[in-house]
């Protein structure tokens, strides 16, 4: 029974398990249907989510667990109860998991303090989205076959993203050449971040990578506020037909066209991994609950 | 009635005294420091060993009461400061109401002479509620008893009503106390910007947040010439601009807390809501140049913050705790600690910034041993150990970062008026 709050708190080893195991399931034709066959998972979200949600549940299930959804709108948490009293009081159920996406950073961990029943963090806030980066973890080693020593941009609102920061803590765990690259308002200073380099240059940036990561520009976030425009946002920091190196790209969606990436780039670059990093999610996501769970 | 505290030394800012001194004291008052013999004695005091300092007096505390009593009242707020060492104590107007109204001074005032363990002091606010648009009734306010008027826990962001209040206060000889951050630039932050907000993802709240708006203050008050007082300071670059106003000789005072002198940003690592505090704790660089600041004389008093909060604000995310620290209870042990001991300042120094200064910026009567002067002294031993344990609190805010830690000098026992008020291990 084992919480996963971040990355962060996760070394080498528990890494390479939970992509060891996303392979195994990935290769099997099946044999995991009864792995978590009695076991009840209880999925909270209190921002909304289209893949993430699916992605956790279409997991637990192929492996033989009930979810359990609850509705944050109707849930007492409206009602005025404390969020310990809640997360007590669900455990009192004896569930075997809470999958748990906030909009506050340090929700999940917070809720640890009150609960051993293992809390899986879905994305805190602007702190960590540990299951994207572990699936873009394994989506990396498939095509690369090693983690180590890779060369990775994240190109985007690096301050207020929960996938950049898991990806921070994952670079200092296989020896990564990271680079981060956006419009200034968006980056950190150089000296919060060590091992890091900040990039001034979108061809720099795109120059000489293993992978090219963008992030979503996300406009319910206030993002909107540290760009202009996000016409301008494409032209400069965008990947466009006519800058695309001949490198890895992938993004964690949802994808805002001709925002981040221009459409052409999408439907018709062969080395954009954006699907098979969402095919890789339910089984990296898979390997998380067995991580977790037994 | 005559009591005798014998042998202490004593350690007296106004006269620059410091020595071995017995101090009598006849009811309220103190009547004899020096040699006390050839009188008749009811009671003696024993302080071989200890210090005698006046009692501290703090220019900047939240007692919660009226209206958020969960957190403090006004009674455990003031057993709270004597157990500090506290005799003199000025309370903030963001209450509710806000002390923007002759019958909340009253009401404050009332309690505290039935309590009769502490001086209180109200402080007004600049703006009625503190809403940043309306003066508040100045006149009113200080014929009532505030002894200085803020709208603490909040900027007045509007320029042209700051500049109006010190217009209009010109005279009165009170001095606004500012709370100064730039809301703007703030935002939904909820600590210090920097690598730390970086890595736990909480948003930041920059230096310049607070330095800019001390600028800007700084012009408009050389502008009218007011007495403008900057509360708790916590940048280098605050500091470096309230050095050039001083040498400038802008009527201003500023005072600095015991967590902003002594702590650090790494102190919120894990998520520890108990060391969110605005303004925030800083770096390690802002922090050595509040201690050089200190050790240069021009910080004008240390006041303690004390911003006590129920269980419920702090059990929760960063995000959603409520900004404070309860400070009365660890004030001495943390400046003794972090400065005297650490060789910023030496003892007398920070007897004088808890004591003499603070008085004089507020124009109070305190912060002095003398002959005919009421008997508010506190009784210290600078060398013992202790570890902090919030459990142990009396103030209803168990609310504080130094909770576990080691800290060293500890208040042995606090007289306000010739009355023991607090005394250890009782």
């Amino acid at each position: 029974m084992k919480h996963l709050v971040g990355i962060k708190s996760l070394n080498r080893e528990d890494v390479e398990r939970i992509i060891d195991d996303a392979f195994r399931f990935k290769a099997s034709k099946g044999g995991f249907e009864q792995l978590l066959q009695g076991k009840t998972i209880i999925s909270i979200f209190f921002e909304s989510s289209t893949r993430t949600r699916t992605s956790f549940e279409m997991a637990a299930k192929r492996m033989g667990a009930q979810v359990i959804n609850i509705d944050y709108n109707q849930s007492s948490l409206k009602k005025g109860e404390t969020d310990y009293d809640t997360i007590i009081n669900l455990s009192a159920m004896h569930p075997d998991a809470f999958v748990i996406r906030h909009y506050e950073s340090g929700y999940p961990k917070f809720l640890t303090e009150f609960t051993n029943i293992p809390i899986i963090n879905a994305g805190d806030g602007i702190n960590e989205h540990p299951s994207q980066a572990l699936l873009d973890a394994v989506t990396m080693y498939e095509v690369k076959n090693t983690l180590e020593n890779l060369k990775v941009c994240i190109i985007g609102d690096i301050i207020h993203s929960r996938v950049a920061k898991s990806h921070m803590w994952l670079a200092k765990l296989f020896n990564w050449e990271l680079t981060f690259f956006g419009p200034k308002t968006m980056l950190p200073k150089n000296e919060w971040v060590d091992g890091v380099r900040i990039e001034s240059q979108l061809k720099d940036a795109l120059s000489n990578k293993d992978f090219i990561m963008f992030l979503r520009i996300q406009l319910e976030r206030k993002s909107g506020q540290n760009i202009p425009s996000l016409k301008e946002f494409n032209r400069f920091f965008g990947l466009k037909r006519d800058n695309l190196p001949d490198t890895f790209v992938m993004h964690p969606g949802p994808v805002n066209r001709n925002v981040e990436i221009d459409s052409w780039v999408m439907d018709h670059f062969d080395k954009n991994l954006i699907t098979k990093q969402v095919e890789n999610g339910v089984y990296t996501r898979m390997a998380i609950f067995k991580h977790c769970l037994l | 009635m005559r009591k005798v505290i014998r042998n202490a030394f004593v350690i007296e800012p106004s006269t620059n005294f410091e020595g071995f001194a017995d101090i009598s004291i006849v009811d309220d008052f103190i009547e004899i420091v020096g040699d006390v013999s050839g009188v008749s004695i009811d009671e003696e005091i024993d302080a071989t060993g200890l210090i005698a300092s006046p009692g501290f007096v703090d220019i900047h505390a939240h007692l919660r009461d009226p209206g958020y009593t969960h957190k403090e009242t006004i009674e455990t707020g003031l057993r709270a400061a004597v157990k500090g060492g506290f005799t003199t104590v000025c309370c903030m107007p963001n209450t509710n109401p806000t002390i923007d109204n002759v019958q909340t001074v009253e009401y404050i005032k009332r309690k505290a002479q039935e309590l009769s363990i502490c001086d209180l002091h109200p402080i007004g606010t600049i703006t009625k509620g503190e809403k940043g648009e309306e003066l508040s009734d100045f006149l009113s306010l200080k014929e009532a008893g505030c002894v200085a008027f803020s709208d603490d826990g909040r900027p007045v962001m509007n320029a042209e009503v700051l500049r109006k209040a010190l217009i209009y206060v010109q005279d009165l000889n009170v001095p606004l106390s500012l709370h100064e951050e730039d809301l703007n630039i703030s935002g939904d932050g909820v600590v210090n910007d920097g690598r730390i907000a970086f890595e736990l993802g909480l948003k930041g709240i920059p230096n310049v947040s607070e330095s800019s708006i001390i600028a800007r203050d700084i012009e408009i008050a050389k502008s009218v010439g007011t007495h403008l007082h900057i509360c708790h300071v916590s940048t280098k670059e605050s500091i470096e601009v309230l050095k050039r106003a001083k040498m400038d000789n802008v009527n201003v005072t500023f005072e600095v807390t015991p967590h902003h002198l002594s702590l650090t940003e790494e102190e919120i690592a894990e998520y520890n809501t108990f060391a969110k505090v605005n303004p925030p704790l800083r770096s390690k660089t802002d922090v050595n140049i509040i201690h050089g600041a200190l050790s240069s004389g021009i910080v004008d008093a240390i006041a303690t913050d004390h911003a006590p909060h129920d269980e419920e604000s702090k059990r929760c995310t960063m995000q959603k705790a409520a900004f404070g620290i309860s400070g009365f209870e660890t004030a001495f042990s943390v400046v003794n600690t972090y400065l005297v001991d650490a060789g910023v300042i030496s003892l007398a120094d920070a007897i004088a910034l808890m004591t003499l200064k603070p008085a004089k910026v507020f124009g109070l009567d305190a912060g002095v041993i003398e002959e005919g002067r009421f008997a508010n002294i506190v009784l210290l031993d600078k060398g013992s150990l202790w570890v902090v344990d919030r459990e142990r609190f009396v103030s209803k805010g168990k609310n504080t970062p130094f909770h576990g830690k080691r800290l060293k000098g500890r208040v042995v026992k606090t007289f306000y008026r010739g009355k023991e008020v607090f005394s250890e291990g009782e």
